[in-house]
């Protein structure tokens, strides 16, 4: 791979450790890639995991003095303030967060601790060059911007962060973004649910393909579009798709879909089948967990139009995880009241896959995310899967008949 | 034998083979005893310790494949070595955050080649199959 005088000279060094180490990883990706060159990126955001391997990177950076260069938001960990009153924590894991909200501090970057940057509080425009980690925000910062990213880790997209650069390859390339595959949708879509087990499904058949998507409707909600890549990104690799008449890009090819590419069907049976196979089919719940990706403010706004003054039962918690700004919003509004009076919770900057659900391993909860499900499954909790209104009224309920 | 790669990070080292047929991911081992863990896989029950690891790729999300790694060198269990037939950005990110020397794209497949226990010369882009102090000063 090229580099430019400069970018030598912080190979070797001369603008500190933390930016040597930076460097040293993102032409190790170039090399591996065969990019030609390093291109400037204006945005990043990383996927601060608070797992120790992440830290570490972090805190290597952070010591040798390494900044962000642009703006880079961050992925959740787990909100102290709340979780430290209700949910057993061991030292090391106090610890560990309080380490990687330090080392992130220091580099520098943004602590919004969302996992949804790119409907929030770090949104790049149209053919915009960026590095994001986070498996939900390459399809959507791709697909439904029309930016562009590559599928990145965490060290990775920190690596990019601090150098304001990422090695060209992959998305970044015009010739890369047309899509290998033709998926004809004859189901109905409605509501985030059902794009999230469209892209579930899809996600299985095209692996790390990029799916051009015919039969889908013409106006669906950023919510909507959250889930679909979500999920395409959980059950495969996918960071970006094409949506007929819905995202710009494909628009503007000459030939959006590659020559041969193969088309598969999806109708409503096979949607079904996959949601069989991937959700428990009842029993008796303790948790209900919404939010992941994270809830925005029009969701919670749903929640508490569907509770409508009742209470959830009493052997149930109910969480929904937000951004800081959805839930202060919430605040405001007076959506918060009515969600806390009806015992539900609201979380900010907190991912579902951390210690702070430890007591529910074990126990059967309701969802309406597969990728939820799916990190949770890992830790031993079981999951009922189906839509947002579903899913609070087995809170209410407290069970899955 | 001499068999030409493309080094990606990482000194020069050499050490034992230890050769995988199939992907790998460092989270399936056991940081405490180097030993990997996955069932039905060609390195079960075997240790990654101190080993140069022959593998076609690696597999798995990013979090988990370099805390695995970082986890198993935390203990002094992680391969000397990667040699990967193919590497992906999240096994480059892992053998670099840890500071494990990666290699990959020799030309010829060498988890077809190499058993366990070869000793193996990474130096420069060269990989060499071969006694051991042959080649590397120390």
């Amino acid at each position: 791979m090229y580099l430019t005088k400069r970018e030598e000279r912080i190979l070797e060094g001369e603008e500190g450790e933390g930016k040597r180490l930076a460097m040293e990883l993102l032409v190790a990706i170039g090399e591996a890639f065969e990019a030609e060159r390093l291109i400037p990126i204006t945005r990043a955001h990383v996927a601060t995991s608070a797992q120790e391997g992440d830290t570490y990177w972090a805190e290597r950076l952070a010591k040798g003095g390494a900044r962000c260069a642009v703006r880079t938001t961050t992925n959740p960990p787990w909100d102290y303030d709340f979780f430290s009153r209700i949910a057993e924590l061991t030292e090391y894991e106090i610890s560990l967060l309080h380490r990687t909200v330090d080392a992130y501090r220091r580099l520098g970057a943004v602590l919004s601790f969302s996992c949804t940057p790119y409907v929030l509080d770090n949104v790049p425009s149209f053919g915009e060059h960026v590095a994001f980690s986070e498996s939900s925000a390459p399809p959507y910062v791709n697909s439904v911007l029309g930016a562009r990213t590559n599928r990145e880790g965490s060290p990775s997209a920190l690596a990019s962060a601090v150098i304001g650069k990422t090695p060209y390859y992959g998305l970044h390339i015009d010739e890369n973004r047309r899509a290998n595959v033709v998926v004809k949708v004859e189901a109905s879509m409605e509501g985030p649910f059902s794009y999230g087990l469209l892209g579930i499904h899809v996600g299985e058949i095209v692996g790390s393909g990029i799916p051009y998507f015919r039969g889908l409707p013409r106006n669906p909600s950023k919510e909507e579009l959250v889930y679909l890549g979500a999920e395409l990104a959980t059950s495969g690799s996918v960071a970006m798709y094409h949506i007929e008449g819905v995202t710009p890009e494909a628009a503007l090819m000459e030939e959006p879909v590659e020559s041969g590419a193969e088309v598969i069907e999806v109708g409503e049976e096979d949607l079904r089948d996959t949601l069989e196979r991937w959700s428990e089919s009842g029993g008796r719940i303790s948790s209900v967990i919404l939010g992941c990706p994270h809830y925005t403010y029009e969701q919670l706004v749903e929640v508490a139009r569907i509770l409508g003054g009742r209470r959830i039962h009493p052997d149930v918690d109910l969480y929904i995880l937000t951004s800081r700004h959805a839930l202060e919003m919430a605040r405001r509004s007076g959506v918060l009241d009515v969600i806390e009076r009806a015992g539900g919770r609201v979380v900010a900057d907190t991912c579902i896959d951390q210690p702070v659900f430890r007591k529910y391993e074990g126990t059967l909860g309701c969802t309406d995310s597969f990728k939820n499900a799916y990190y949770r499954t890992r830790r031993g909790q079981k999951f009922v899967i189906m839509d947002m209104k579903s899913c609070i009224e087995a809170a209410i309920r407290g069970e899955v008949r | 034998m001499r068999v030409r790669a493309k080094k990606l990070f990482g000194g020069d080292v050499e050490g034992e083979a230890l050769v995988s047929r199939d992907p790998i991911n460092f989270y399936l081992a056991d940081p405490e005893t180097g030993v990997y863990l996955e069932k039905n896989h060609s390195l079960g029950g075997k240790s990654l310790s101190g080993k140069v690891l022959i593998i076609p790729s690696g597999k798995g999300s990013s979090v988990v494949q370099l805390d695995g790694l970082y986890q198993l060198a935390r203990h002094n269990n992680a391969p000397r070595a990667v040699i990967a037939n193919v590497a992906d950005a999240v096994l480059v990110s892992a053998c670099v955050v840890v500071g494990v020397t990666l290699i990959h794209k020799p030309e010829k497949d060498l988890t077809r080649i190499l058993r366990d226990g070869d000793w193996v010369i990474i130096k420069g882009d060269d990989i060499i199959l071969g006694e051991r102090n042959a080649v590397l000063d120390h």
